[in-house]
């Protein structure tokens, strides 16, 4: 079927996976959302929601309803287009990451071979790299646009955050191409799948990578843009209703999506131990794949959350020392080792 | 200085060791705490569907009692409101009349007893200073309300049912 020489197969292809991760990744954001308020009730030795629904499953969808509904304000002395378009960049770039994470291999249906990711681009990481960073312009933009003092240091604070342990994150990340030699996480994951895990060749990069998600992310103990505890808000101060709610979730999305980031290029992504191994159909093995990664992102979401509600927030001058003084030179010295035994194993 | 108590701890002021000043095995220190909470007993009760007991010796809302025969034993005397440090009960007396008898315990009783919720403090004066056993503190506590005067407790919110017409 090929009309005007579009393959229309690989458009519905795509369409249907593209449409299939983003509700994977508003579920699960939503879903985090429940998830962190249970696990910060246990940890707290409470019981957390179990009103709507049975364990509080409903509790979510209650929590997006009651945001939807509410009275919607935009203050007068704002740059009302820019208040909106705020939220939006910030949902929308949440929301775009997930394009070149293999979700999983390769399924064989009717024929067909179809690649459980959406776009296997060379430049993967790159690519993720350019989106997160416009992150910081939904936030920017955002708190700008208030007309509010408050809100405009909270933003100016949450960006200079956000540049400043973009490097350290950057910097590991490139020890960790230096081994792969490829951008494509596609190819970061078969390489995993056929050998060991990046983390036992990487555990410094791992290391700086994981508390650089924890600033990229906003979240504790690197949360000062919000401090949701004691400033009312931070830079989304004055967005009320969904817009706020915007705000709020893709915060949620963006820690699911760096959860499976760091499944995918330190812990193996779709890949398990013995998956080729088992004689098990290649679909299959696909789909087991597949749930290996979520495991995988699950267990770090329960991370982020566990260290959320243990380590108490940083002060800005003590966030400010750990990036510029501590992870910088440490992800320098880490790409300087990798090197160096990069040169020697070539020689 | 002497310590108060034998549980006072002198702070440690030495300078911060390298393992201390990298700060990640006090982090995994207190991973493993929170961790442990995790999977320990909750303290919440699930109020509606589960109650705590009271103490023994808990003071809820009051109830005016009645005799065996059903006869209210407030006799009027005012020093239940001269003992309220809040002043939340207001009263008035009235004379029994011929053939009410079997309603009053003596001659004279209340004829309005007023206890207001929001200003008792439940401390229990009354109870202590009523002569008469009229006044006591039941195992229940005000339920909420949307206006003040639902707080007003009236004769009617207040004397426990008849023992023989169940009201």
């Amino acid at each position: 079927m090929t009309l005007l020489s579009i393959d229309w197969f690989f458009i519905i292809e795509k369409v249907l996976l593209i449409s299939g991760v983003l509700v994977l990744s508003l579920v699960v954001a939503m879903y985090s959302t429940w998830g962190e308020r249970k696990v910060a009730a246990w940890i707290q030795d409470r019981l957390g929601p179990n009103r709507a629904g049975f364990m509080g499953l409903l509790q979510p969808l209650a929590d997006g309803g009651k945001l939807f509904f509410k009275e919607e304000i935009i203050p007068t002395n704002s740059n009302r287009f820019l208040f909106i378009l705020g939220p939006s960049i910030a949902m929308l770039v949440a929301c775009m990451t997930s394009a070149v994470i293999p979700w999983g291999d390769s399924l064989v249906i009717a024929g067909r071979t179809v690649s459980l990711q959406i776009a296997d681009v060379n430049i993967g990481i790159l690519f993720i790299f350019g989106v997160v960073s416009m992150g910081v312009y939904g936030i920017m933009i955002g708190g700008w646009a208030s007309n509010n003092k408050y809100s405009l240091l909270a933003s100016v604070r949450a960006a200079s955050q956000i540049i400043s342990y973009e490097l350290p994150m950057g910097l590991a990340l490139i020890a960790l191409l230096m081994l792969t030699g490829s951008l494509s996480l596609k190819d970061i994951v078969e390489q995993q799948r056929h050998g060991l895990w990046n983390v036992v060749y990487q555990p410094l990069g791992f290391f700086i990578f994981l508390v650089c998600a924890f600033a990229e992310c906003n979240r504790a103990p690197f949360d000062l843009p919000e401090a949701e505890n004691e400033l009312n808000g931070g830079y989304h101060l004055e967005y009320s209703s969904m817009k706020l709610g915007f705000f709020l979730f893709a915060e949620y999305i963006n820690m699911f999506i760096s959860s499976a980031l760091i499944s995918t290029m330190y812990f193996g992504g779709y890949a398990f131990p013995y998956m080729d191994k088992l004689g098990l159909d290649p679909n299959m093995v696909t789909i087991l794949g597949f749930l290996a990664l979520f495991v995988k992102t699950l267990l770090f979401i329960f991370f982020f959350m566990w260290v959320r509600w243990t380590v108490p927030r940083f002060r800005y001058d003590q966030l400010m020392r750990l990036g510029w003084k501590v992870m910088i030179p440490l992800a320098l010295v880490n790409m300087l080792i990798t090197g160096a035994l990069v040169l020697a194993r070539q020689h | 200085m002497q310590a108060l108590t034998n549980r006072a701890k002198a702070v440690d002021r030495r300078p911060m060791t390298l393992a201390e000043k990298m700060y990640i095995p006090a982090i995994a220190k207190g991973m493993g705490i929170t961790f442990k909470h995790l999977f320990q007993k909750k303290a919440t009760v699930s109020f509606p569907e589960k109650k705590r007991d009271f103490s023994p010796v808990f003071r809820g809302l009051h109830v005016l009692n009645r005799d065996e025969e059903g006869r209210e034993r407030c006799t009027a005397c005012g020093l239940c409101a001269v003992a309220c440090p809040a002043e939340a009960i207001t009263m008035e007396a009235a004379e029994r009349k011929e053939g009410e008898e079997h309603l009053y315990r003596e001659e004279k009783y209340a004829a309005k007893y007023e206890i207001n919720m929001l200003r008792c403090i439940f401390c229990g004066f009354c109870e202590e200073a009523c002569p008469k056993d009229a006044v006591y503190m039941s195992e229940t506590f005000a339920p909420a309300n949307y206006q003040r005067k639902g707080f007003i407790y009236g004769k009617d919110d207040l004397l426990i049912p008849h023992p023989k017409e169940g009201k």
